[in-house]
Formats: structure tokens, C-alpha cells, sequence
């Protein structure tokens, strides 16, 4: 299916998001969609499966002008978009899930189960995939449940697929399959759109790429005759530099220590330190442990067992406010969920982890709030109309940053980050790398939890790798590289 | 920013809006409506359901509910009356009222945090439990013949420079709740802990003894209600309180709390409990019929909560 969009406008009550967008899809091919947060990726898929409707512009199918009223439409002419939040009901089988509300029936309208899942069974051997119909579907993992929402995709017969991040929180083994069954579903005549921050995955799979910036196109490259410093120098408009920021910060004395740290069914045998002024990156593949570690260290999984210390004496942290007192940062892995408040202030999300600082004797000092915020959102270029923006209106970079500004108030010894960039755009990235620097210069021990390995590489001063809730072993900064990581995220062991 | 702030404003007015067009136009409908005298009666019957809300908002922040604020008012309430007949210093009772109330609302919130029941399932068992308990101490039967401690009257029927003593202690708590949900970290705690309880846990707010605290608070301010009507009524009845949480948690509706917790103002649930006041009133003195009041109490919560959707 070939699909053309040209000269797309589109502004929301008055806010002009795609501003002449477009992009060509040619038959069969995979063809990536690249553009900063906000670029207006997604605002342009939607109206090609006519979630929104168009300003101005123009969408040929096929060579024939289409307007879609709703994604039932588009997804009749076979224009399927799988979201990055992925559309499952968990307490449903496979099955269940995948006949949602084209269940094969009688005139009763009793469901005809047999037929159903032999229907499941038939294209997930297409996809290659062993998931059983009667499986649950939070019994899945997420990989699989990509896979279920593929397995949809190809049920309405697809001819486009769009795919917004969908490795965001996949393993690598399930990037694999994933990439196995994209380049399969590309033999078979399927065009797929293919949107996501990671360039490297770009690189490998897809054959073409749009940029979009500020809601404008900006051109198509093939990928064989272009590069990465050229596609982020047209993300950005302008030269990047340096993605990873130089730090010299001299390492001080062991700040934190964890010995023999248990639990289990999750990982066992834990034991390693930090200095102050290190960056220690954590790698591993997902499920690894790796969150649950961190989780623990934190005081926020029950059935711990070992020792922590912290300047060589021994802490114990029953829950997170023993472990804030004890002088620990937490930034989490799902700020949506676990590290914001979305529908609060970025004053009341900086505030609520610095009570005591802003507070005497229970009452609040609102102008030391003010303060206190009007100082993150300077040091750490928070884009925001004030202190009393709400976070849910902005942008994942500057959400990100409100999580650092909420910790950095909280003068941590040790400051944990959980995937701290994941979701950002390459922009934003950098801004945090160099907070991160900041912090470890001014002596913070820095835990770096990351599944994306030249992050990994470009920011730690040691690297520990975790296999199967086990120490794989450590490297040093100037050994370390991507095989000899991945020979020890999959249980290998290095020579020498 | 400005922009949202009144938008903010005009929200928080939209039930002011409403109290002062029902309190126009029953004065204007009635003569004795408009009086003084019907006025500081209205405060008075509305700081009975006042207390409750108020301790009710701070539950429903937290993104929990409490159910069994009747029956604590009934069985603390009782009990004070049977120390009183016993003998006891009035002072003294009303004090243990108080803190049975308390204890009461805190089991509501272990059941709840530490149980890890669901609030509403929590509180439906804590109201029938407390109930049960309420008839088997009363065995059915009210308590009455207090004697005529000048304390108890006062709480109920006393007034300063003509202003009753329920209202005077309706307003000073309305002012102290205010006080607490918007300036203190308390407040804040309460807040988070509605709106986003793992991130709130993570950021370091113990949200279990946040959730545990408002159902003290609850608990307490139903015990204080339980006061006002027992120095009213000069008795204690084993169905005192019976279905008050209804009215509540429709003033906390009433005043734009969100009823998944996190975001709401006590200014909200005041101007929530006069426009039920004003309700119960206005319609009684209108000789409207008791079945006819429920119907129209019903209504005018569905057309405020469905105009706090729109924004």
C-alpha cells in the first residue's frame, strides 16, 4: 500500500502542531519516523488513521485522496497504529483479547470458542510466536503482548502497520523477535511505520527515514547512505556535539555499600559499593533484577534480606522515608506512575519528597516554596509557563526534570536513577546527562540503572552487569564496550 | 496561569452560585425563611452535618471513603450518654466521647491500611459492626435523664452574643481545617496521598498513616456531632445518625472534591453543607413533602456534579 501525506497542517485551539508535515510510504518497506518530543510524530499518524482531522493537506491511499472519520476506518482499509500504551485488557485470555468486539457467535450470540482460538493459534504461527489462546494476559510479558496486538493487527488483515516506541519496554531477546517478525511481515508485502528514539535499533531494521521537527518535514533518507550525526543534526536543526558530556570528577571515599543483599525468587547475592563522585551503571537485560535491586535498597520491597551501609555504617531501610533519611535519591523508572503526580503542580511534585525544608513545625513556608521551586525550574531549564504548571502538560524531557529537581532538593549521598532518560528526547537527554554530571562533581554517588547501553557507556565510571538476579561481574570504563556487557547480561563470562 | 486561577475561582463560585440563587429564591417564596431567627437555626442544623463533612473531605482526598460516620456518631455518642447517667464529670465524658470517636474512625483506617481492605468494604463493616454494637449497649432502648450539666447544654444549646455555640464551633473548625489541608505538610500528605499514592510513597509520604490519620480525624468530628445532637435532644437514641453519611459525602460532592481523592478544598465542602442546609430548610418551611425533599436533594447534587465535569 503506498500512502502519500502532504503539506499536513494541524493546530489545537490555536497552537499550530504540524505546520506543512508529510512523509511518502512506499510498498512494502519499513520506514522510520524520527523527530524530538513534540515533533509531531504521533499528531501525524493520527491523522493518517483519522484519529484527528486535518487543518490543510492532503492523504493519497493508493493514489486516491482518503479522509478517515475514526480509526475503525482507516483500520477497514487496512491501517492498523499499535499505540505505545498498548490496548490490552489484562484480566482477559489471549483470545479474548483479540476477538474484542468481533467475537465469532451464533444468532444467540453465543461465542463459538473453539473457532476463535484456532483462529489465534493460526496467526500467531504466522508471527512465530508460542503464546496460548487461553493464556491470561498478564501472564504475559510485554514483549508478548506486543506480539497479541501485532496478531490483531494482522487478524484485520494490515497492509500498514504503524508502531509508536515499541521496544520501549521490551527485552532484548524480545527486540529480537520483534525485529524477526517485522522483517517478516515486510516480506510479506506490509508496509510498517516504524517510530522510535532509539537510532541504533533505526539503523538495523528499517530501510528509510522521515525527520519531522517542530511539526515540519524535513526530509527522507535512505538508510544505507545516511548516518546517525546527520539524522540528529536534522532533528535538531543543529550540530549536538558531543552526546555525552565530559565529566573529570575525582572519586572519593566508598559512600555506599550493599552486602549479601537477598530475595527470594528475585536476585540473590548482591553485593557492591559506590564512591562518591561515581557514576555506577547498572546493565542488564529487562527482568533482569536490576529495578528490584534499586526497589530494595530503597526500602520498597518486602522479603529483603543483607546489609546496607551508608559512610561505612549500617542503615536499614524499612520503606522509603527511612531510606530519604538515611541520605538516599530515588528517581524511578515510570515517572508517569510511579515518580509525578500528573494532575499536581510542578511547586506540589518538587515539594512533596522536601516537606521538612519548606515547613516549621507542620506548616508550610509557601514563600520558601516558592523559592525552592522557582530555583529547579532555573537550574535545570524547566520550559514551563511557572511553578504552578501542571506536569501532566509537559513535555517528558521537562517531566524528567521536575523528577531530578524533587531529589536534588533532598541533598541525597546517593541518588538512584532507574532508565532516567527513557522517553526523552535527544535534546532533553543531553541537559540530563549534564545534571548528572553536576551531581556526581559535587560528590553524589550515582546508581545509573539504564537498558540502553551506549548511554551506559558514554556516562559510567564502572559498570555492573546483572544476570538473572546475580552479580554478572563488574568493568572498568575503559574495558567496557557492548560485547563484553552483553557476553555478561546473558550469562557469559569474560576471559582474563 | 492567571487564566486557570480564575478559571479555578469561577468553579469554587459555581457552588457559592448555586447556595445564593436557592437561598433568593426561597426568601423570596417565604417570609419566614428570611429571618434571623430561621437563619442561625439553618447554621445551627448545618454544622451538625458540617463536623462530618469536614472530617469526610479529608477521607475522600485520600481517595478513600467513610461510610461508618453514623454509627460512630451513634455508639460514641451513647456511650458518652451512659457515662453521664453514670455519674461521670460531663467535661471528662465529652472528652472520652471524643476519643472514642477517634478510636473508632482509626480502626475504620486499619481495616483499611493495614488490612488492605478496600475503603468502601472497610467502613460498610465498621458502620454495621458499630451499629450492632450501639443497639446491643442500648439494648434497643434510648438513653435519657442526663440531668442538667450546664456543659451539656451549652455545647447544643448555649450561644455567645446571640450566635449559637454549634455555629461558633462550626466556623472555628471550618477555619482550622482550612488552615491544616492548606498550609501545613499534613495537608499536603493528604493531598498527595489521593493523588498519586505510589508516587507519593516513593517521594517519602508514609501514605498508611496519612489514610490512618483522616479516619481519626473522621471518626472524631462524628463523635463531635454526636455531641451537639446529645445536648439538642437531651437523650441518646440507638438510631441516632442513621444515613448522615449520605448527606456528607453529597456536601463533599457538593463542593467539587474529587471523589478519587487529591483534589477538593474545604471551602468546597462548606458551601456543600449550606446548600444542603438550605435545602432541608427551606423545602420543610415550604411544607414541600419529605419523599418530594429526598427527590429534589437529588437533583440539585446531580446538576452541581454534572456542572463540575464541564471545564
Amino acid at each position: 500500500m503506498k500512502i502519500e501525506m502532504k503539506g499536513i497542517n494541524k493546530a489545537f485551539g490555536g497552537n499550530p502542531v504540524l505546520q506543512n508535515a508529510g512523509f511518502v510510504l512506499a510498498d512494502g518497506e519499513i520506514h522510520a519516523l524520527m523527530g524530538e518530543n513534540g515533533a509531531g510524530k504521533s499528531t501525524l499518524m493520527k491523522i493518517l488513521t483519522g484519529v484527528y482531522t486535518r487543518d490543510a493537506g492532503t492523504v493519497t491511499v493508493n493514489g486516491k485522496e482518503v479522509v478517515y472519520n475514526n480509526a475503525q476506518e482507516a483500520e477497514k482499509e487496512g491501517i492498523v497504529f499499535i499505540h505505545q500504551e498498548l490496548n490490552v485488557l489484562f484480566d482477559l485470555t489471549v483470545e479474548e483479547n483479540m476477538f474484542l468486539g468481533k467475537e465469532i457467535h451464533n444468532r444467540f450470540g453465543v461465542c463459538n470458542k473453539k473457532a476463535m482460538q484456532k483462529e489465534v493459534r493460526r496467526i500467531l504461527d504466522v508471527l512465530g510466536v508460542n503464546i496460548k489462546p487461553e493464556a491470561k494476559m498478564d501472564t504475559l510479558s510485554v514483549g508478548q503482548q506486543q506480539m497479541i496486538e501485532i496478531a490483531k493487527a494482522l487478524m484485520v488483515d494490515a497492509k500498514v502497520i504503524i508502531m509508536d516506541e515499541p521496544t520501549a519496554a521490551l527485552s532484548q531477546s524480545e527486540t529480537v523477535t520483534l525485529f524477526k517478525v517485522v522483517r517478516s511481515l515486510k516480506q510479506k508485502g506490509v508496509s510498517i511505520v516504524y517510530i522510535s528514539h532509539r537510532m541504533e535499533e533505526i539503523f538495523e531494521l528499517c530501510d528509510r527515514i522521515t525527520i519531522l521537527r517542530d511539526g515540519e518535514y524535513v526530509g527522507t533518507k535512505n538508510i544505507p547512505e545516511t548516518n546517525m550525526d546527520e539524522i540528529v543534526k536534522m532533528m535538531i536543526g543543529r550540530e549536538i556535539g558531543e552526546r555525552y558530556p565530559e565529566r573529570n570528577t575525582k572519586l572519593g571515599d566508598v559512600v555506599f555499600e550493599v552486602k549479601n543483599l537477598n530475595c527470594p525468587g528475585t536476585f540473590k547475592n548482591v553485593n557492591f559499593n559506590v564512591r562518591a563522585g561515581e557514576v555506577l551503571g547498572v546493565a542488564g537485560l529487562m527482568g533482569a533484577g536490576r529495578t528490584e535491586i534499586m526497589q530494595s535498597i530503597f526500602g520498597n520491597m518486602p522479603h529483603v534480606t543483607g546489609q546496607i551501609f551508608m559512610n561505612g555504617q549500617e542503615i536499614q531501610n524499612k520503606n522509603p522515608w527511612d531510606a530519604m533519611d538515611n541520605g538516599i535519591g530515588f528517581i524511578t523508572e515510570d515517572r508517569k506512575i510511579e515518580g509525578l503526580m500528573l494532575e499536581k503542580s510542578i511547586m506540589e511534585n518538587i515539594s512533596i519528597a522536601n516537606l521538612g525544608r519548606i515547613s516549621q513545625k507542620g506548616v508550610l513556608n509557601k514563600k520558601r516554596e516558592q523559592e525552592m521551586t522557582q530555583q529547579g525550574i532555573e537550574d535545570l531549564h524547566i520550559k514551563c509557563t511557572g511553578a504552578q504548571h501542571a506536569c501532566g502538560n509537559l513535555s517528558g524531557g521537562n517531566q524528567q526534570k521536575v523528577v531530578f529537581a524533587k531529589w536534588i532538593f533532598t541533598e541525597p549521598k546517593l541518588l538512584i536513577l532507574d532508565e532516567p532518560t527513557r522517553g526523552v528526547d535527544i535534546g532533553a537527554k543531553k541537559e540530563i546527562y549534564s545534571i548528572i554530571n553536576k551531581l556526581a562533581d559535587k560528590g553524589v554517588a550515582i546508581i545509573m540503572v539504564s537498558s540502553e547501553l551506549p548511554e551506559i557507556l558514554g556516562m559510567s565510571d564502572r559498570i555492573m552487569v546483572v544476570h538473572e538476579g546475580k552479580i554478572g561481574g563488574f568493568i572498568d570504563k575503559n574495558e567496557a564496550n557492548q560485547e563484553n556487557i552483553m557476553i555478561l547480561a546473558t550469562g557469559g563470562e569474560l576471559n582474563g | 496561569m492567571d487564566n486557570k486561577k480564575l478559571m479555578s475561582k469561577m468553579q469554587d463560585m459555581g457552588a457559592l452560585i448555586a447556595l445564593v440563587l436557592l437561598v433568593i429564591v426561597i426568601s423570596i417564596i417565604s417570609p419566614e425563611f428570611r429571618t434571623i431567627d430561621n437563619f442561625l437555626s439553618l447554621m445551627r442544623q448545618s454544622s451538625i452535618n458540617g463536623f462530618i463533612a469536614f472530617g469526610m473531605t479529608c477521607v475522600i482526598l485520600t481517595d478513600a471513603i467513610d461510610l461508618s460516620v453514623g454509627s460512630v456518631l451513634a455508639l460514641s455518642t451513647a456511650l458518652c450518654a451512659a457515662f453521664i447517667k453514670g455519674g461521670m464529670p460531663v467535661g471528662i465524658a465529652i472528652l472520652l466521647s471524643l476519643i472514642i470517636g477517634t478510636v473508632l474512625g482509626s480502626v475504620s483506617g486499619i481495616l483499611v491500611t493495614k488490612g488492605r481492605l478496600q475503603p468502601f468494604i472497610a467502613t460498610l463493616i465498621t458502620m454495621t459492626v458499630y451499629r450492632g454494637l450501639t443497639q446491643i449497649f442500648m439494648n434497643g432502648k434510648p438513653i435519657s435523664g442526663l440531668g442538667d450539666s450546664l456543659l451539656l447544654k451549652f455545647i447544643g444549646r448555649g450561644s455567645v452574643f446571640g450566635i449559637p455555640v454549634p455555629v461558633i464551633l462550626f466556623v472555628l473548625i471550618f477555619i482550622l481545617f482550612t488552615f491544616v489541608l492548606e498550609k501545613t505538610t499534613f495537608g499536603r500528605r493528604i493531598y498527595s496521598t489521593g493523588s498519586n499514592a505510589v508516587s507519593a510513597k516513593l517521594a517519602g509520604v508514609n501514605i498508611g498513616r496519612t489514610k490512618l490519620a483522616a479516619y481519626a480525624i473522621s471518626g472524631c468530628m462524628a463523635a463531635l456531632s454526636g455531641l451537639i445532637l446529645l445536648s439538642r435532644l437531651s437523650s441518646a437514641q440507638p438510631t441516632l445518625g442513621d444515613g448522615f453519611e449520605l448527606d456528607a459525602i453529597a456536601s463533599v460532592a457538593l463542593g467539587g472534591t474529587s471523589m478519587s481523592g487529591g483534589r477538593g478544598r474545604i471551602w468546597g465542602t462548606f458551601v456543600g453543607v449550606l446548600i444542603i442546609a438550605v435545602l432541608n430548610n427551606g423545602l420543610n418551611i415550604l411544607g414541600v413533602s419529605s419523599y418530594y425533599q429526598s427527590v429534589v436533594k437529588g437533583i440539585v447534587i446531580l446538576v452541581a456534579v454534572l456542572s463540575d465535569r464541564k471545564r
